[in-house]
């Protein structure tokens, strides 16, 4: 049963329940859901995916606060925790097909998409393993010797993960467990995932689901590698080095930004740490661009960053300085330098909007 | 180069004999020589030659002697315009495997010079199998000691040696109870795994082979007396021969491999038995290199189960989270740690625990869970906190413990929609309480850390919790998470209020969540200490439990 109109109006009655913090009748949605016949991977799928989705648009346009976000991620958490704890139905529950692992990459704290896999997995009758948000690779391969499970499954969203997926992702396939690769962190068509060598990617539960069922090989010992194997442009260093300087990188910057900008020195500390941080989510994600050498990687964040920005009424030109003081400061590196350009570019491109209310800035 | 038969010319002023052509001395070459005119007549033959072919006279048809690779070879070249082959013909002539150089004679006759070359090909043969062989046991070795699961080790042991070394190969694990686990490979097949209660003594040299016992040669295991269960499903027809061989493990039988040919295919040679020894001493070591960590896993488990620190939920209206990051990530328990104890009754206290014992990782673990079971035992006194802590405090001196350590103790009770807290700080970062609008407070109880000096002063707070306020216990691992934006910037506790104070009214998971997170991204990669946290929540919308997704019946509660 799997009627869209139906799933958009559930859709609707469960984002009120959400966005008003009322858990009571969240879980009232989704009972009556169920008792009028939708099915539970509908529901996990059709409904509270795309609620789970809409609350972080809503962020992301600033008409959520972080703690709501964090309050609605936590209600759609228990109503799927509820859902998996109904009464079982013994021969549906009973896992059938093989043993499987969920898990999020280490550092990554976003768990509610591994969740939604886990719990469609476990209706589809499979055995789950769900070991959460960030998961230390050393706790999953210990985790894996033990289960010996067909498949793990790595979950990550923020793309400033990939190189530490990229060593759990090889450190699974060396000890023979084939690894499928899923959320936003692998890019949009699952490049990054194939790129790090998985040997899977799933774009959501539904895929993931179907590339079980049709089941894959297990790695041999032969695809034993290291980084620089799957990445060969790795060897310039360029990653290495920007990694290594992120702090000065980020303090130099910061300086340099006062000078251009005397205003600054008006800033309070908060502010001022806003700024820094804003600097080091650039330099950290120019450095995971340059560890997959991609382009777009680093637009798509600045892009996105200059959305989120206007969206609190701070002007994305902010960005622009920040990205130019930096390429001051790595002239030896010619990929890097390249991204940087490519960025400067692609903000210069983007459609100008209008910035609602004063210009305070970040 | 031009036709060998024109070679001849050089010479074509002498008589035609072998003799004359090719001078007498070729009768005594320590190589077979034969002298072959352009028709395939055998004209002549050394004695070397006689050994070599004992059937072959002067006179007979070349292709009637010799094998046809010889004679063939020989039309070619007589019967022009044949041209010397780049390389030298090679082939076996009664089991030896000889090299023939031609070499033209008079009148377009064609002496074979044939050099022994079996030696060579024997020991390249040797060469090309040791290669296989090792290559084999290099990748048997990568592919065993990959994975430390006992089941999969078996599985990748079993496939492997029916790949290399036999049709099929069944590995028999030593006994769990009364029945042993059983691996299953026919060759090309899937392996099968099943556990199964077997008679030993009806495969010869299995019982021994089981304890480590040296090998029972092949050729000694009668196939016919095999019982079915030592036959893989899909092998078809009659065994041929088998080998039983066991898998030494370090110290520890790890089980014996019993390998299978079918009557069709050769039986095992005494080097392939020796094979079947290496490829079983490695197999035997990753299986015990697993069984080991396996135990090991097992033990640590089982120990550190009741370290962990407790899943924490609703309890009597009010709710609880906690949330344990260890300094070490991989090892899960550290110095931290906390503990709700429910009251017995919605109208007796709940008591929370959160403390901190000096030093890190799994010394400063042990010496948690004293303090808990401690706590736990003292939970009858709990309505003093002055008297629970002076009881601890005496217990900690007398142990042998020289550590120290704080904590908080928080006692809990819903009363008319409110949450009552008594809380007593030892020596522990005073507790903060976020209300629903907010507004950020530290409460202020102090006291002295347990454990060093024989007194323990402690100074209790009441407070409450009206609906959506939450008080965060918090260990000082938090506030003293080293990094931000600038790399070495202490966390702090300005900073940890400015996150609370956006976390008004939310729900104590949310709390607890977001605390973490955003010290975990001041830290980013950066080492810290144990980090604990526990939210204490009265819920906005009253007392009830969600867990087994109905409305419970707890709102009368609330």
């Amino acid at each position: 049963m799997n009627d869209p109109a139906m799933s958009v109006a559930l859709q609707n009655r469960l984002w009120r329940a959400v966005a008003d913090g009322d858990e009571y009748a969240a879980v009232d949605v989704l009972s009556k859901a169920l008792s009028e016949g939708l099915d539970e991977e509908a529901l996990l799928l059709d409904v509270i995916a795309p609620v789970q989705e809409r609350v972080g648009a809503e962020w992301a346009a600033d008409r959520l606060t972080v703690a709501q976000e964090h309050a609605a991620t936590a209600i759609n958490e228990r109503a799927v925790a509820a859902l998996a704890h109904r009464a079982p139905d013994g021969a549906r529950r009973s896992a059938v097909r093989g043993r499987v692992t969920v898990a999020c990459i280490d550092g990554e704290w976003h768990a509610f998409p591994a969740r939604l896999v886990a719990e469609t997995l476990r209706l589809r009758g499979w055995q789950v393993d769900y070991l959460g948000a960030q998961t230390p690779t050393q706790h999953l391969i210990a985790h894996l010797h033990r289960t010996n499970p067909d498949a793990v499954l790595l979950s990550s969203s923020i793309p400033t993960h990939l190189p530490t997926a990229h060593s759990a992702i090889t450190a699974c396939q060396a000890i023979g467990t084939p690894v499928m690769a899923g959320g936003r962190a692998f890019g949009p068509d699952g490049r990054y995932a194939r790129a790090l060598g998985a040997d899977r990617w799933a774009g959501d539960a539904r895929q993931a689901a179907a590339a079980l069922e049709e089941g894959f090989a297990r790695p041999t010992p032969a695809a034993l590698r290291q980084a620089v194997d799957d990445l060969p442009h790795l060897a310039d260093q360029e990653y290495t080095m920007v990694v290594q300087s992120r702090v000065q990188l980020v303090r130099q910057a910061l300086a340099d930004l006062e000078d251009r900008f005397p205003a600054m020195r008006s800033y309070t500390s908060e502010q001022l740490e806003r700024t820094a941080e804003d600097l080091a989510h650039i330099v950290e994600f120019l450095a995971t661009a340059l560890y997959v050498d991609d382009t777009e990687l680093f637009t798509s964040f600045l892009i996105w960053t200059a959305d989120i920005l206007e969206a609190r009424h701070v002007p994305a030109r902010s960005l622009l300085a920040g990205l130019d003081i930096l390429a001051g400061q790595i002239r030896d590196f010619p990929r890097a330098l390249a991204l940087i350009r490519e960025g400067t570019a692609a903000l210069g491109g983007r459609p100008a909007r209008p910035v609602p209310g004063s210009e305070t800035p970040a | 180069m031009p036709p060998l038969v024109t070679a001849s010319r050089s010479s074509s002023t002498r008589a035609r004999s072998a003799d004359d052509t090719v001078g007498s001395s070729w009768a005594d070459a320590p190589c077979p020589v034969l002298v072959v005119d352009r028709y395939g007549t055998l004209v002549q033959l050394n004695d070397a030659a006689r050994l070599l072919l004992p059937e072959a006279v002067s006179g007979n048809r070349l292709h009637e002697t010799a094998p046809s690779w010889l004679s063939d070879a020989h039309r070619k070249i007589a019967g022009g315009p044949g041209e010397a082959p780049a390389t030298p013909l090679s082939g076996s002539i009664n089991e030896r495997i000889v090299l023939a150089h031609p070499t033209a004679a008079a009148g377009g006759d064609v002496v074979w010079w044939l050099v022994d070359d079996t030696d060579r090909h024997v020991a390249e043969e040797a060469v090309r199998s040791a290669q296989t062989r090792s290559q084999i046991l290099t990748e048997a070795s990568s592919t065993l000691l990959s994975t430390l699961n006992v089941p999969r080790c078996m599985e990748v042991a079993a496939s492997m040696a029916a790949q290399h070394l036999a049709e099929a190969a069944v590995l028999v694990a030593p006994a769990q109870g009364r029945r042993h686990p059983l691996t299953y490979a026919p060759r090309g097949g899937p392996v099968v795994q099943v556990s199964r209660q077997i008679d030993t003594h009806s495969v010869p040299g299995l019982p021994e082979a089981l304890q480590g016992f040296p090998p029972v040669p092949a050729r000694w295991i009668d196939p016919s007396v095999l019982p079915d269960w030592a036959i893989p499903e899909g092998f078809t027809g009659p065994v041929g021969s088998v080998i039983v061989t066991p898998l030494p493990g370090h110290g520890v039988p790890a089980g014996a491999l019993i390998l299978l040919r079918s009557s069709t295919e050769q039986a095992f040679t005494e080097g392939e038995e020796v094979f079947a020894r290496l490829f079983a001493a490695r197999a035997g070591a990753a299986l015990s290199a697993a069984r080991l960590y396996t135990e090991q896993a097992t033990i640590t488990a089982t120990l550190m189960n009741e370290l962990l620190p407790p899943p924490l939920q609703r309890v009597h209206g009010v709710q609880y989270a906690g949330s344990y990051r260890a300094a070490k990530d991989h090892e899960r328990v550290g110095g931290d740690f906390y503990d709700v104890h429910p009251g017995s009754d919605p109208s007796r206290e709940t008591l929370v625990v959160l403390g901190d014992v000096a030093g890190k990782g799994l010394d400063a673990a042990v010496l948690t869970g004293k303090i808990r079971n401690t706590l736990h035992a003292l939970l009858p006194l709990a309505d003093d906190h002055q008297r629970v802590l002076d009881l601890l405090n005496g217990a900690l001196l007398n142990s042998r413990h020289t550590r120290f350590a704080t904590l908080v103790l928080a006692s809990v009770r819903r009363r008319a929609g409110r949450a009552q807290l008594r809380l007593t700080s030892a020596g522990h970062l005073p507790p903060l309480i976020v209300r629903a609008d907010g507004r950020v407070e530290e409460v202020p109880s102090r006291g002295t850390l347990i454990g060093a000096l024989p007194i323990v002063t402690a100074h209790t707070v009441e407070t409450a919790l009206d609906q959506g306020d939450t008080c965060l216990l918090y260990t000082d691992g938090i506030t003293e998470a080293r990094g931000g934006p600038l790399g070495d910037e202490l966390f702090g506790e300005q900073r940890l209020r400015r996150v609370l104070a956006e976390c008004g009214g939310l729900p104590a998971e949310a709390v607890v969540e977001r605390v973490q997170m955003v010290a975990a991204q001041w830290l980013g990669t950066g080492r810290h200490d144990d980090m604990a946290v526990v939210a204490i929540s009265a819920p906005r919308t009253g007392g009830l439990s969600v867990v087994d997704g109905r409305r419970g019946t707890g709102r009368k509660d609330g």
